[in-house]
């Protein structure tokens, strides 16, 4: 590229959110048509990194590297390598998604959209940041904006979840500047470059204590357990687009700077606490599975099984083999594209009866049998039925975790009835059955709500089917990660 | 070859397709679509098996996803046993659905119930056709998916959404088993090619708890006990779904799974005891369950359920083409004997026998095609399932398994009681119930497949009996060592039980000869088979209660321990910022001297731990 194409597409919804603020702000649907055409040319600026990633080289690419604070070692360091590329198309491709999800807020429409570009560019930022002071701050942009949508758009309990979604990943993320700290003081070679301490790998006698703040930080974002309360409150007082943008990015940052940070700078000490990572990730599969199936409400249902797949994630990178990586980065995707869906029905589904209790629920098929068919086809394709996408990360990560961690993989393939059994009794008492008396007619899908859903169900099939094309993509990015470590 | 073996798959998944989309529209006209594509792909089926009888092999392949030095080959696979296959699962589901025009007539949601079957026969074919275990999953939790989906294709009943969940979650149970087997497969062989796998020698202990694990997959498809408990609950699903998913195909493809993956059990002398006992076990007791049973759909499908033992049965001690013969068979008079339950439901509105009863005037050739299916099934000599079953019973009784061989023989004689209580009830005698007495023969689109699986019900066996020279066995195993000389020692002892179990169903329900409480209702034995063996509530009270209960407890644990611990620490950290409040004096000195107090115990600090003393 003889462009700044990581930086254009990073700061494309800066530039939209200024331009936002010149509609005045009663002009509702002008202010949504615009967001949307933002986010959509964000997506269609992402498409030559596809076209342009040179599949199997081994540096970072489309890399943008200039001094920023020269004196101490900090720099404008930006570029993507098959870990995060997919990961940073993910981004541009949901915030689309929840963008005609959000048609349904009616208030303080301008300052929501704002605040989604300003969150976008977050995202976006920490996935191609490779500089931790940049790193550091496109972490901390996405926590802002989050906070105020949760708590100003949120639900019942809005500013209760909002409130501690913001002290729990602030008290994570203060600890990652320690260890950000730390690491440039030590390390001696006095940068905050990721790629010069990726090339190097930081093994000094603080490497522990590094790695335990960086691990509590990631650990909250992702989250495992036990530091995963925030989420489910977090998640279900969110209003339909936060819970999309925090289900399926948000916790990918989290995923994906294991791999960034802690596997790739901290080797040894990833070597040393894989074991204790992956305890926690079985604990996390088995434990939110249960804690799924005693939910009563269809979104915190949602809320605990994004919890319990995440926990294979971090299994597959626990264990740290070639096919069980592939299969994480795979499903860091699926898992954005499928819990994303999740959401966006459960929140039309609430645009539609007021409720998420099942017990309100029923019968949805017959009332709304679009809306239901996909609600089922999102249910079927989380619970990783073969031919969808959700499978082959799931079965990579299971093939390859074997060979580190037999008993835990074992333990693990029982989550997965767990998960059929709470999926398969949430399709069956929201959306067959009968419908309640009391439920009032609704309309089924529009045009919008169609689109938005559409692509979702496209890449969920496609990568099921065929998920080579995908792979390739990652397959040589993991290679690296992995040469690096064995030497 | 290879093209035609495309479309042969293509061809429903494109009928799928269109009618996904369309299929509200065409409403009615949804079944030209997919009966089009399923018998193109049956002329196709034929074409292929013709190809492989004279020698022709056939292979597409391409890779599906490929990391490192681990690639997954996914494509589609000829040769005799799916050959075989191909024509069973073609034909079958012709014949349903031209009979489904007739029976799902006026079905709210036709378009959908067409749009499955193509997809379910799609999923079906690709499973047969799989060269790789991976595939062969996908399109084996497929066929599941569609099953899942067409027994709760009615889902306002609340009975058919719940057997629905139940197929799936019980199927799924046993799948854990088979993702496990195949796990330590990948990691025993480093790849799950068939034909790379099949070449292999692995040490018996690893190849038995491989075999065993993908077995227990089969265990849940199959309806083996004891993952049996689904099927008979899968009886909510409209009757032609009964017929091609649950008796001729989906519940087949467990039997199919080890007759593909044969080369590996077979290095197992344990896994293959395991299969067969597991089979014996299922034969027998789902044809004792079968005995008290009055409705007459779950009559047969634990008439399925105990043939799909039988099958089990002839894998396991060693007679692989006699258990796939009676796969063969089964799937043609089983299929005759739901799509004929199927007439009857249709013209009574019911499915207990005794609402039923001298059904025989009214629905002349119904009651014949039924008759027909009942003594294929009871093993009436020369008709399909008396040459199938009898080939099973001679390998238990040839390789030395005495008590596999006598549990079989009973269970046949089980089984010709069974069936000729229901053709008794209900096409004998007089008329019980009210839509019973004015009942009409169902309509030509309905009684023509009747017709045609009477006739397959009736000759089918006779490509694998010795009269033809066991033709169906020496293809299936390539023409070495199937030909044999018949045991007229077997074959008469399980003609004469067929006719024997017949017989004493005359004379307890053709006749009056036998009083009607010859069997006490409070007989413990009674009791046991009327509930089933408490299979069922022994899963409930203690796997699907206490799971329930841990559930709970865990989400009690989250509130209030591991959330309350979160809420303890922000409730202490706020008590002490308001103790902290009282140092807040507002005086900028005063905050000065705290931040150089700070810095200097920070430093102080840092120099420690960084060891600059």
């Amino acid at each position: 590229m003889d462009y700044p194409i990581i930086t254009m597409i990073v700061f494309w919804p800066l530039v939209g959110a200024l331009l936002l603020q010149l509609i005045p702000r009663d002009k509702v649907n002008i202010i949504r048509w615009s967001t949307l055409l933002i986010t959509l040319i964000g997506l269609a600026m992402g498409l030559p990194l596809l076209s342009g990633f040179k599949v199997g080289q081994t540096a970072m690419q489309f890399a943008e590297k200039a001094p920023w604070i020269p004196g101490i070692g900090i720099s404008y360091h930006v570029g993507l390598d098959g870990i995060s590329l997919p990961l940073f198309m993910l981004g541009l491709l949901l915030v689309v998604v929840t963008v005609l999800a959000s048609w349904s807020i009616k208030e303080r429409v301008r300052e929501y959209f704002s605040l989604l570009l300003f969150l976008e560019v977050g995202m976006l930022g920490v996935f191609a940041a490779l500089d931790f002071v940049l790193f550091y701050i496109f972490w901390e942009l996405v926590l802002i904006p989050m906070y105020f949508i949760i708590g100003i758009w949120g639900g019942r309990n809005r500013s209760y979840a909002a409130v501690k979604f913001f002290i729990y990943t602030l008290a994570g993320s203060a600890l990652m500047l320690v260890g950000i700290l730390a690491i440039y003081f030590t390390s001696g070679l006095y940068t905050f470059d990721i790629v010069k301490l990726m090339e190097v790998g930081y093994n000094h006698q603080l490497a522990t204590f590094v790695f335990l703040t960086f691990f509590i930080g990631f650990a909250v974002k992702v989250p495992m357990w036990p530091v995963h309360t925030w989420l489910p409150d977090a998640y279900v007082q969110a209003p339909t687009g936060g819970s999309i943008i925090m289900a399926g990015i948000l916790s990918k940052m989290g995923t994906y700077a294991f791999i960034r940070v802690i596997i790739q700078v901290l080797p040894g000490e990833f070597t040393r606490f894989a074991p204790y990572i992956a305890v926690l990730a079985v604990i996390s599969i088995v434990y939110a599975a249960l804690t799924a199936i005693a939910q009563s409400d269809l979104k915190k249902l949602v809320a605990y099984s994004s919890v319990s797949h995440l926990g294979y994630i971090m299994l597959g990178i626990a264990a740290f083999t070639q096919v069980s990586l592939n299969g994480a980065v795979l499903q860091m995707v699926n898992h954005g594209l499928i819990t994303g869906m999740l959401f966006l029905l459960v929140g039309y589904i609430y645009e539609r009866t007021q409720t998420n209790e099942i017990s309100e629920l029923g019968g949805l098929s017959v009332k709304i049998p679009i809306l239901g068919g996909m609600f089922v086809f999102a249910a079927l394709a989380s619970l990783g039925l073969p031919g969808l996408s959700g499978f082959v990360g799931e079965i990579l990560i299971l093939l390859g975790s074997y060979s580190t961690y037999g008993l835990y993989t074992i333990i693990a393939v029982f989550g997965l009835a767990l998960t059929a059994f709470y999926l398969i009794r949430a399709n069956q008492y929201a959306i067959f059955g009968v419908p309640p008396a009391t439920m009032g007619e609704f309309r089924d899908v529009n045009g919008r709500e169609f689109i938005s859903i559409l692509p979702l169900i496209l890449l969920i099939v496609a990568v099921g089917v065929y998920p080579k094309p995908f792979l390739q993509y990652i397959d040589p990015a993991v290679n690296i990660v992995l040469q690096m470590i064995r030497g | 070859m290879n093209y035609y073996l495309a479309l042969i798959v293509l061809l429903p998944v494109l009928s799928f397709i269109t009618l996904l989309i369309f299929g509200k529209r065409m409403g009615e006209k949804s079944s030209y679509v997919s009966i089009a594509a399923v018998l193109a792909g049956f002329a196709l089926s034929i074409k292929a098996l013709l190809y492989v009888m004279d020698g022709g092999h056939a292979k597409i392949a391409f890779t599906w996803l490929s990391i490192g030095n681990f690639d997954v080959t996914f494509g589609l696979l000829l040769d005799e046993l799916t050959a075989v296959m191909l024509v069973v699962v073609t034909l079958v589901s012709a014949l349903v659905q031209i009979f489904s025009i007739g029976y799902m007539h006026g079905d709210k949601r036709i378009g959908w119930f067409f749009a499955s079957l193509s997809m379910f026969t799609a999923s079906m074919l690709l499973l047969v056709l799989s060269p790789n275990f991976i595939q062969m999953y996908i399109a084996w939790e497929g066929v599941g998916l569609f099953s899942y989906l067409l027994i709760g294709f009615w889902f306002e009943k609340k009975s058919a959404s719940d057997a629905a969940k139940k197929a799936f979650l019980v199927t799924r149970v046993g799948d854990l088993g088979f993702v496990i087997g195949l796990i330590l497969l990948y990691v025993t062989a480093g790849t799950l090619d068939m034909d790379k796998v099949f070449a292999m020698q692995f040490a018996p202990v690893v190849a038995g708890t491989i075999s065993i694990l993908i077995f227990f997959g089969a265990i849940g498809k199959s309806a083996q006990f004891p993952l049996h408990v689904w099927l008979p609950d899968a009886m909510e699903g409209p009757t032609p779904v009964s017929a091609l998913i649950h008796a001729a195909t989906m519940v087949a493809a467990g039997v199919f799974l080890v007759a593909r993956a044969y080369p590996l059990f077979e290095q197992s002398p344990a896994a293959m005891q395991f299969v067969a006992v597991i089979g014996t076990i299922t034969a027998f007791m789902a044809a004792t369950i079968a005995l008290t049973i009055t409705d007459i759909k779950r009559v047969l499908a634990y008439s399925t359920v105990s043939q799909l033992g039988y099958m089990m049965m002839g894998l396991g001690v060693g007679a692989y083409a006699a258990g796939m013969f009676h796969l063969f068979t089964h799937a043609f008079f089983k299929a005759l004997l739901f799509l004929s339950a199927g007439s009857v439901i249709h013209a009574v509105h019911s499915q207990e026998i005794f609402d039923m009863g001298g059904l025989g005037r009214k629905m002349k050739i119904t009651a014949i095609t039924f008759t027909i299916g009942g003594l294929a099934l009871a093993g009436f000599p020369f008709l399909s399932g008396f040459w199938s079953k009898d080939e099973i019973l001679l390998g238990a009784y040839q390789s030395g398994h005495m008590a596999i061989f006598w549990i079989g023989l009973l269970t046949a004689l089980l089984t010709a009681f069974y069936i000729f209580r229901v053709v008794f009830i209900v096409f004998l005698g007089k008329p019980r119930g009210h839509h019973s007495e004015h009942v009409q023969e169902s309509p030509a689109v309905m009684s023509v497949p009747l017709i045609i699986f009477g006739a397959l019900a009736l000759s089918a066996g006779l490509i694998g009996s010795p009269l033809t020279g066991n033709a169906f066995q020496s293809f299936l195993t390539g023409g070495h060592g199937a030909e044999h000389h018949p045991d007229y020692m077997v074959m008469g002892l399980s003609g004469a039980v067929a006719l024997l179990g017949i017989f004493a169903a005359w004379l307890r329900y053709g006749t009056r000869l036998l009083p009607a409480n010859i069997i006490s209702k409070d007989n413990l034995i009674y009791k046991l088979l009327v509930n089933k063996y408490y299979v069922d509530e022994f899963y409930y009270k203690y796997l699907v209660k206490p799971t329930h209960a841990i559930a709970q407890f865990a989400y009690t644990f989250d509130q209030r321990v591991i959330d309350g611990i979160v809420n303890g620490v922000a409730w202490i950290t706020v008590r002490f910022g308001i103790g902290l409040k009282r140092i807040q004096t507002g005086y900028v000195q005063g905050y000065a001297l705290y931040m150089l107090v700070g810095l200097i115990i920070l430093i102080i600090w840092s120099c420690r731990v960084l060891g600059l003393q």
